[in-house]
């Protein structure tokens, strides 16, 4: 394996302040809940103090957005909303590089990944979306789509301003106002972004953004100001929300978790296929709600196809998300590593077959090898429970009709990925796969154009695209 | 008057192409709007809805894989079906919602029209809603709608014939499979609907009919893991959040239930289409 010399990125780009407030009324305040401590989670040190919101601060920021739907937003012709948000997706993309590196200091992926993925596909999403903003009535969603009023939003910590991002873009296109919740463990980015949303001179009220944990997000989803809720996160939190909002007429969308097989026949290029398990799995630590978990793999090439992937993994470099040759970053946080760390050991205790990463982990910082589990049965629970980290389950299959029941023996069905020279064989099990996704010959792309979003237990509502305009608008 | 004594129907589910009394053996009585009894009805119980989706459950890989030309056809040849019976429909609308025989003969013309304006959408609604996506880098990306799955149905509690079309055509238009609670109180033009789907081109399980108390067999439906999504519109107001509630154990797409039953008469966009369709996003690279 080839030794690189250190690349890391300067942690200064990040304007890091040692305090950060919350956002609302078009205002940084004060919030009455008690200030979290961001943590790196890659050196374990305390980045920033945040203040979070209580549930005053709730209903405050929900009134604001309330005043501003009513009284600017939601009468503003389209065009005009339009400039705006083309205003935001270039001020993202002017502070890409601040933002990339906030990014990774707060959640602990990788610099290239947070350059390459998160960051310029954020500022994409807003571009895209501006656009719609006066042309809703294209939408094939009826000649007059109205907005919904104010939307509540609570996103993840594994794409922090990615997920703002295609919170708030459709949301503002349509004509709504925002109160959204970034995660408790990576609250920084969203927060300057709400510094670029007040210096892009979005009126007061559009959007607010109040940190905190669960308890702020029940709250705003609870709300009784909230018209529209948007929440990604876990299928459990989901089946709450979902739950509690029973009958209160609220418009509710939720992008959940996933289990996604990664199907590998045995005529694909294997290694093609190779790059494309390990972007499945090892692509931000394997926090992906669409990770393509579980690798189902023909018979007849599995052992070969075994050998590359784990010569492959070996060569990944796990360790300081700053460092542009890192692939494999820290784990978001400890809880998520005592999470895997569970569901490994029970992998191994139902009878799988583990196999580590011979890389060395930093002594500081959340960290976990990447692992690879063969030998694995559909009962197990790691081929049936998300992991959301770097493990990966393999399971093999005969026919392509095995391939299939397999693949879609899961409550779950955010996404699938198949690998195959056929073309019609491509096209056969994209139509058997039950998927909002389903990837053929490459895995995790995520573009503003394309929707994305579940089937079953992954969810409902779709994010991007004309289909994604659906969420937030009242037709 | 004839002084031939008429042969009365048996009112029986109907249930994956079959038409089976309830497990349970209970039937109740249906009268007309003055309280003249019409009929027995089979009265459901929760092992029949259970059958019933396990029927549906069977009958959507053939159904949803069907090429959309063959769906719309199928279902035209109910709307052909439909006029053959027409006279026993008026008649049941009349008897059963209490109109006069003119007000019974539109509404059931317009059932007729209404499920001949779904059977149309059935090849249609993928251009509609599908999309290719100008997504930015070397990749064929594409969107298409597919149907959610199985379809809990609690058809409207007064419409017996066009509000029950207007409900269930559009689920199964798109590839769907149901399970139909029929109206309570109303349930006999449901159940001669199941005999035209039953002696049309439809598979059996793709429509499943259970007739009894909508209170008792809502919850069952709305809780069963293998149902997909839920059609409140004929829901007791006094259930509806408990039923949404019991939804969400499996993630069940809801279409809520509005304040006051639809006025059926007028016509539909494709919101009840939508509503039990996903979007599939599939991606390839494009390359030599």
């Amino acid at each position: 394996m080839w030794e690189y010399a250190p690349a890391p990125e300067s942690r200064d780009i990040a304007n890091l302040r040692p305090s950060y407030r919350m956002f609302v009324d078009g205002e940084f305040v004060d919030g009455g809940g008690e200030p979290l401590k961001t943590v790196n989670p890659a050196t374990e040190e305390v980045l920033a103090e945040v203040g979070t919101a209580d549930k005053n601060d709730v209903d405050r920021a929900v009134k604001a957005a309330r005043r501003a739907y009513e009284r600017v937003w939601g009468r503003m012709p389209g065009a005009e909303r339009a400039k705006y948000i083309y205003r935001i997706a270039r001020m993202i993309a002017e502070r890409a590089r601040e933002l990339a590196v906030l990014e990774t200091l707060d959640n602990g992926k990788p610099i290239k990944e947070s350059r390459d993925v998160d960051v310029p596909t954020a500022s994409a999403h807003f571009f895209y979306h501006a656009g719609w903003a006066d042309k809703l009535s294209y939408a094939g969603l009826g000649p007059d789509p109205r907005p919904l009023g104010v939307a509540g939003q609570v996103i993840p910590w594994n794409f922090p301003l990615l997920m703002a991002a295609w919170k708030i873009a459709p949301a503002l296109a349509c004509g709504n106002t925002v109160v959204l919740k970034p995660a408790e463990t990576t609250p920084l980015t969203a927060l300057v972004l709400a510094e670029i949303i007040q210096q892009a001179e979005l009126p007061p009220g559009v959007v607010n953004i109040l940190p905190g944990a669960g308890d702020v997000g029940a709250e705003l989803v609870s709300n009784t100001g909230v018209d529209k809720v948007a929440f990604t996160g876990s299928t459990e939190v989901g089946k709450l929300i979902q739950r509690s909002l029973a009958g209160r007429g609220k418009k509710v969308t939720l992008e959940l978790g996933g289990k996604a097989a990664n199907v590998v026949f045995d005529d694909a290029p294997l290694d093609q296929a190779v790059e494309g398990i390990v972007n499945g799995i090892f692509f931000n630590q394997g926090h992906v709600c669409c990770a393509g978990s579980r690798l189902l793999v023909q018979e007849s090439v599995a052992d070969e196809l075994l050998d590359k992937l784990r010569a492959r993994v070996s060569t990944l470099r796990v360790g300081d998300p700053l460092d542009k040759n890192t692939d494999v970053g820290a784990i978001n946080s400890r809880d998520q590593l005592d999470k895997i760390t569970s569901l490994v050991e029970s992998g191994e205790a139902e009878g799988a077959e583990k196999w580590v990463s011979p890389c060395s982990l930093p002594d500081k910082g959340f960290y976990f090898a990447p692992t690879v589990f063969s030998g694995v049965s559909q009962a197990m629970r790691i081929a049936r429970e998300e992991i959301f980290g770097p493990v990966l389950s393999v399971l093999t299959f005969r026919t392509p009709d095995e391939a299939v029941a397999k693949a879609n023996n899961t409550p779950y069905g955010l996404s699938a990925g198949v690998w195959t020279e056929k073309g019609s064989r491509i096209l056969w099990m994209a139509n058997k796969l039950r998927a909002g996704v389903v990837w053929a010959n490459t895995f995790n792309r995520f573009d503003p154009t394309a929707p994305f979003g579940g089937y079953q237990e992954s969810g409902f509502g779709r994010e991007g695209g004309r289909a994604g305009l659906e969420a937030y608008l009242d037709v | 008057m004839s002084d031939r004594l008429s042969v009365a129907k048996t009112y029986k589910l109907y249930i994956g192409g079959a038409f089976p009394r309830s497990e349970s053996g209970r039937s109740y009585p249906v009268r007309d709007g003055k309280g003249t009894f019409l009929a027995n009805a089979a009265q459901g119980s929760r092992k029949d809805v259970r059958e019933a989706v396990v029927a549906a459950r069977k009958a959507f890989g053939g159904w949803s894989g069907a090429t959309a030309y063959n769906r719309g056809q199928v279902l035209y040849r109910v709307a052909e079906l439909l006029e053959g019976r027409r006279e026993q429909f008026v008649a049941e609308v009349a008897a059963s919602e209490g109109v006069a025989a003119r007000k019974a003969q539109s509404t059931v013309d317009a059932a007729i029209d209404r499920w001949v304006w779904y059977a149309g959408w059935a090849d249609k609604v993928a251009s509609v809603l599908g999309a290719s996506n100008p997504v930015a880098g070397p990749y064929f990306s594409f969107s298409v709608p597919e149907p959610t799955g199985v379809v809990g149905v609690l058809a409207p509690q007064s419409s017996s014939l066009l509000g029950l079309v207007s409900v269930v055509a559009p689920v199964i238009a798109t590839g769907n499979t149901a399970v139909v609670v029929a109206a309570q109180d109303r349930p006999l033009p449901a159940i001669t609907l199941s005999e035209v789907l039953a002696t049309s081109d439809v598979p059996g399980g793709v429509v499943n009919v259970i007739t009894g108390r909508t209170a008792e067999l809502a919850p069952w439906l709305a809780s069963h893991a293998d149902v997909n999504a839920l059609d409140l519109t004929g829901a007791p107001e006094s259930m509806r959040a408990e039923l949404e509630g019991a939804a969400a154990d499996t993630v069940k797409r809801v279409l809520r239930a509005r304040a006051t039953e639809p006025d059926w008469t007028t016509q539909p966009d494709v919101s009840r289409l939508r509503a039990f369709l996903e979007t599939k996003t599939v991606w390839h690279p494009m390359g030599v």
